[in-house]
């Protein structure tokens, strides 16, 4: 639930999903890859282009969890200036032009640390954020943040991994709400694939513990595949894939060459076409 | 909880020393760090492990370390009876192997197969190279491009005891990178791999296991000073990057009230400038590499290269537990800068014949401003925790010396 008047946002796009009978498309990109203008161009055209949730990541310069695609992204961003108060300000930007489109904010805790918790929930709340991903806060370490953002009415999305066992798993499920995000692969983001035979197994063993919605990511890179996870759980997540392109589109300077927005934007359309085909049972 | 009337009770079950320390790392590494803790609390209550351990510091390591009396530098400081503890003499040069021996018989004992590392001066690179080569594991070290440049030795010699190192081109290319590198590996390999991280920093139960690894320094100056003098040191000296020597000479003395401790961070080109690696005397807590502490960083939380010229200190962060001993006044923090480590370190080689590491010239240039001013009967006492020859290309160029 997010600011208390009905279900929020994340809550509302599972339930429309399941009514359309369709598995949901989760994209990530880096707030402010590569310049603050480019970013929100990319950002408000991804409702149009079919994502269905955004994750935005918070710019970090030591993203430990991340492969090659996404600390190149983040490196970019604070290159380009970014920080998270210009974050917020991306988030404020979209909402003016959407209000349906769920955000969740995926990142490190150090930044969010140094701005101070109490002041980041607000201040991320009235910007429009619904959700909250913390790499480096497992369930040992919710005082810090976790209950903090639950008691202020943001989702606290928890990844679960192949290494979550089943003695482990109820705890990182307790105080995990919007959607469990299921990292298919052992690994960094954007390196390798996991079967589709692991995932399926996967999101069912989950589904024994939890109502949530369940969206799986790490390794996802073309419309196919998209459509493949689509299939089996509730949403697929691309990142690195995405992030991928943006790097592509870049000049010999590293400048975002023009039409950068639009060429990322139509491989997000492939991407939202290809979750669209493969309709769940 | 801590205990009222100790410092050395710490860290409390969460693995935090008051609000330092912690667990912050990724979902995928805590199942594995959990088995970390588990399996480190029933070995240290192991005799076995216990005797596996004196027996390897005895015979491949060569403990215990001489407690050496540096009568010249004592005259020419004119002041405090200075005492180094060679930690120097070790096998393979450095304090760092008291802790990679402790951590592969616990990788070992839990049954793992692969061994990674990171290393800045490449001390702790070398170190678990050897005992990887030791007990046969094979060794991966990743190891920040910068820091590769400015100790080729120490690369060959890792390469020699038939580790892989791995080049780490990303942020600063130097410690922290590695370090990053380091956990992105772990969390893709994590069923059969061991992180021997090098210093008292990490996640819990890190910190806390390789201070008990390193306090065998301490432990052993308390008895060899008493031995010498008939008493404990008034005063202990050591530098730090992420703090492990330090933290292993302080820890056994933290209940002694009478001893002063100065730990000495790597004050770069000045503590005035950006080009420092001070994170206790520049920083503040943030949270980095699984653990909340003192860190170089700018306002919006973005972790700062760190600088010095020695590549062992030339890092952002230090360990957890010396960020509690300085917020709760413990331990005294200084720094020294790279000008007058280099002093120290010609210094120590002319009146000692004993070439430090860069690392340890830092402590002694500290020792330097202090020992004159302090009475003849003050019994200092500074961990000397390496050696120089991975040091004189990187002293020799800043001597305008072509080697």
């Amino acid at each position: 639930m997010s600011a208390g008047d009905g279900p929020g946002r994340i809550e509302r796009r599972f339930a429309e999903l399941k009514s359309a009978g369709r598995g949901g498309l989760v994209t990530f990109l880096t707030a402010g890859d590569p310049d603050p203008e480019t970013a929100e161009e990319i950002v408000l055209g991804l409702p149009r282009a079919g994502a269905d949730l955004i994750e935005l990541g918070m710019p970090f310069s030591d993203p430990m969890a991340d492969g090659p695609s996404i600390q190149a992204s983040s490196l970019r961003a604070l290159k380009a200036g970014a920080s998270l108060v210009k974050t917020l300000d991306l988030v404020k930007a979209f909402r003016a032009t959407d209000d349906a489109t769920p955000i969740i904010l995926m990142g490190y805790y150090n930044p969010i640390y140094t701005y101070g918790v109490e002041k980041f929930l607000a201040d991320a709340i009235e910007a429009g954020v619904d959700g909250l991903i913390i790499v480096d806060l497992p369930p040992e370490e919710d005082e810090e943040l976790c209950r903090p953002a639950l008691d202020a009415g943001l989702n606290w999305i928890r990844l679960a991994t192949p290494t979550t066992d089943h003695a482990r798993l109820p705890k990182v499920l307790t105080n995990t709400s919007g959607f469990v995000y299921y990292v298919s692969v052992l690994g960094i983001t954007g390196t390798r694939s996991a079967a589709e035979g692991h995932i399926e197994a996967a999101v069912e063993r989950l589904r024994r513990h939890t109502d949530l919605p369940i969206a799986v990511g790490f390794g996802i890179k073309t419309p196919d595949a998209a459509a493949a996870v689509a299939g089996v759980a509730d949403a697929a997540v691309v990142g690195s894939a995405i992030v991928d392109r943006i790097a592509a589109g870049l000049d010999e300077n590293g400048r975002a060459a023009p039409g950068l927005a639009a060429e990322v934007l139509d491989f997000v359309g492939e991407l939202a076409a290809g979750v669209r085909s493969g309709q769940t049972g | 909880m801590q205990q009222p009337n100790t410092y050395r009770a710490g860290p409390d079950e969460t693995g935090h020393f008051g609000i330092f320390g912690g667990r912050f790392v990724a979902e995928t590494l805590m199942p594995l760090i959990l088995a970390v803790e588990k399996a480190w609390d029933e070995a240290r209550n192991d005799p076995a492990f216990q005797q596996e351990m004196d027996s390897q510091l005895k015979h491949y390591v060569g403990r215990p370390s001489p407690l050496y009396f540096a009568r010249r530098l004592t005259e020419h400081f004119g002041g405090a009876k200075i005492y180094f503890k060679r930690d120097e003499l070790n096998h393979t040069g450095a304090h760092k192997i008291n802790n990679t021996i402790g951590q592969i018989l616990l990788a070992r004992r839990m049954g793992k197969t692969r061994i990674i590392a990171e290393t800045g001066a490449g001390q702790h690179g070398v170190a678990t190279a050897t005992v990887c080569a030791l007990f046969d594991l094979p060794c991966v070290v990743y190891m920040g491009t910068k820091d590769i440049e400015r100790q080729a030795p120490n690369v060959f010699r890792m390469k020699l005891l038939g580790a892989e190192v791995v080049p780490v081109t990303s942020g600063s290319r130097s410690l922290k990178d590695a370090m990053n590198e380091a956990l992105r590996d772990w969390v893709a390999n994590v069923e059969e791999t061991f992180y021997i991280i090098g210093t008292v920093a990490g996640p819990h139960p890190y910190p806390s296991m390789v201070r008990d690894f390193q306090s065998v320094i301490g432990n052993e100056v308390r008895e060899q000073m008493i031995e010498a003098e008939g008493r404990i040191p008034d005063s202990l000296v050591a530098c730090l990057g992420g703090g492990s020597n330090a933290m292993g000479l302080f820890h056994p003395f933290l209940d002694d009230e009478g001893v002063s401790m100065y730990g000495v961070e790597a004050a770069g080109k000045g503590l005035e400038t950006d080009e420092h690696a001070a994170s206790l005397t520049g920083g503040r807590p943030g949270v980095l590499h699984g653990n909340r502490t003192y860190l170089l960083q700018d306002e919006d939380g973005q972790i700062n290269e760190a600088h010095s010229i020695s590549a062992g200190l030339d890092y952002p962060g230090i360990g957890p537990e010396h960020s509690w001993l300085k917020e709760i006044g413990r331990v005294e923090y200084v720094s020294a800068t790279d000008d007058e480590a280099l002093q120290a370190f010609q210094l120590c080689s002319r009146l000692e014949g004993i070439i430090p590491a860069l690392e340890p010239a830092h402590a002694l240039a500290f020792v330097a401003t202090i020992a004159g001013d302090l009475p003849k009967d003050h019994i200092m006492c500074m961990n000397m925790c390496g050696r120089g020859d991975k040091d004189i290309f990187t002293v020799a160029d800043a001597l305008g010396v072509k080697i």
